[in-house]
């Protein structure tokens, strides 16, 4: 009786479309948000994550529709954000069927965020994101999708989260996010070190070579990703017995 | 049979729901003691804050309706936070009372270990279970929470185990229970539902 490893397919979406960059920029269409959904489903995904790239103000009632739709289709947990600014825009998302709201740039420029969030839907419904990259010789919190430094060390960031209330952890490699050269089990592993939460690793997945080296040597507790379950390059199922028949813990669907 | 959702504002109620509609369930959303005494089966989803939760039942006059319910053998199925309401307290809000229909305390799970506990996890089972009938022994089911009740017997019919074993599943004759989201936990989630569904008939 093990707590599985988790393979989570991310929805990067735009407008009520699935798009993904490579590194941040260059925004691709590529699908129809629910019909991804279901498809994850019946694949066997562990969960579900669906993030509001652009959180634009007047795309807000778009992307809550969105939510609402993607969950019709999903018996398996769900998460949302992407532009969650206030407890209103939390609670929103969670009213629209998402089960854990995550939180980014508005929790660093003010962490009382995740406080609130953690106090009114409880700490298993509050997954902090930070989007992470190599700069002065040390790891550093991006915000504004990857564009902006804000000066905060990943690890001492990830702790003060925690300690507000985040029951999970969402950490992207800037460095690795749409390169297909593998997560960074180096950050991961020291991210997972510092905080008594589950660890979702993200950027960088290409072969199942990588999840399993996440899980081993980054010591996650889930692995994301999204191109390349998107494009079918490889199928969720198929992903899952490779890491069953190496000894990970998984969830296989029958 | 109609299926009555207890709604003081929970989180997961959307989801649970249309789990049960899913399953051909007819269902309604209570929130009157005058509902409660009249339900046929109840289902007492929840997710959150054991304080808000507890507050919650107790602003509404539910505690002495769910009570009865229970009392006149009304099927009830908790689901996470609406299984660790069925016990006296919880170290999570301490001095606030519970609907202590199992007379024991919530306790935090063990600081060796993640917690959240969250993710997908197995149950060992400790006795016959109408709620996992005909469901493969190494299924898996989706938790998320930080305090659970210990695996005491005879009422926890299986248990999980997470730094210690805890109970996942309750069966006290009406009174059902599980500390996993069987909205949330795919086919084998269906199937508990469905086989509280059948059960409640």
């Amino acid at each position: 009786m093990t707590l599985a490893r988790r393979i989570i397919p991310c929805l990067d979406v735009d407008a009520g479309r699935v798009v993904k960059g490579v590194e941040f920029g260059g925004l691709r269409d590529m699908s129809d948000p629910e019909e991804l959904a279901a498809r994850y489903n019946s694949e066997g995904a562990d969960e579900l994550i669906l993030l509001d790239i652009t959180a634009s103000r007047d795309g807000r009632a778009t992307f809550l529709e969105t939510v609402s739709r993607v969950a019709e289709q999903l018996n398996i947990p769900f998460t949302a954000g992407g532009g969650i600014r206030r407890l209103e825009d939390g609670n929103a998302v969670l009213r629209a069927g998402a089960d854990k709201v995550t939180v980014n740039t508005a929790a660093v420029a003010r962490p009382e965020l995740i406080s609130e969030l953690a106090a009114q839907f409880g700490s298993q419904a509050v997954v902090l994101s930070m989007d992470v990259k190599k700069a002065n010789a040390r790891w550093e919190v991006f915000v504004r999708g990857g564009a902006e430094s804000s000066g905060r060390d990943a690890a001492a960031w990830a702790r003060e989260g925690v300690s507000r209330g985040a029951g999970e952890i969402l950490l992207t490699s800037i460095d690795r996010d749409g390169t297909c050269s593998g997560f960074d089990c180096s950050l991961t592993a020291t991210i997972a070190a510092q905080v008594s939460v589950p660890v979702i690793a993200s950027g960088g997945a290409k072969t199942f070579h990588d999840f399993l080296a996440v899980f081993d040597e980054g010591h996650a507790d889930a692995a994301l990703a999204a191109s390349i379950f998107h494009t079918a390059e490889h199928s969720i199922g198929a992903l899952k017995r490779y890491l069953a028949g190496r000894g990970v813990p998984v969830r296989l669907s029958r | 049979m109609k299926i009555s959702i207890i709604d003081y504002g929970a989180g997961n109620l959307p989801s649970v729901e249309r789990a049960l509609r899913t399953l051909g369930a007819d269902t309604n959303c209570v929130i009157r003691p005058e509902e409660i005494a009249t339900a046929s089966a109840l289902v007492l989803p929840g997710v959150g804050h054991f304080s808000a939760f507890v507050t919650g039942l107790r602003e509404r006059d539910l505690t002495a309706a769910l009570r009865d319910a229970i009392a006149r053998s009304v099927p009830i199925l908790g689901i996470c936070l609406g299984l660790q309401a069925m016990f006296a307290a919880s170290a999570e809000a301490p001095g606030e009372q519970g609907l202590d229909l199992i007379h024991e305390d919530v306790q935090a799970l063990p600081t060796n270990v993640k917690s959240p506990h969250i993710g997908w996890n197995q149950l060992r089972r400790l006795r016959e279970s109408v709620l996992l009938h005909e469901i493969p022994e190494d299924a898996y089911f989706y938790f998320a929470h930080s305090y659970a009740a210990a695996a005491t017997e005879p009422h926890t019919a299986a248990a999980c185990d997470h730094g210690l074993p805890f109970a996942a599943v309750v069966e006290q004759h009406n009174l059902m229970a599980v500390q996993f989201h069987p909205e949330k936990s795919g086919e084998v989630g269906a199937r508990v539902l469905r086989n509280f569904l059948e059960w409640a008939q």
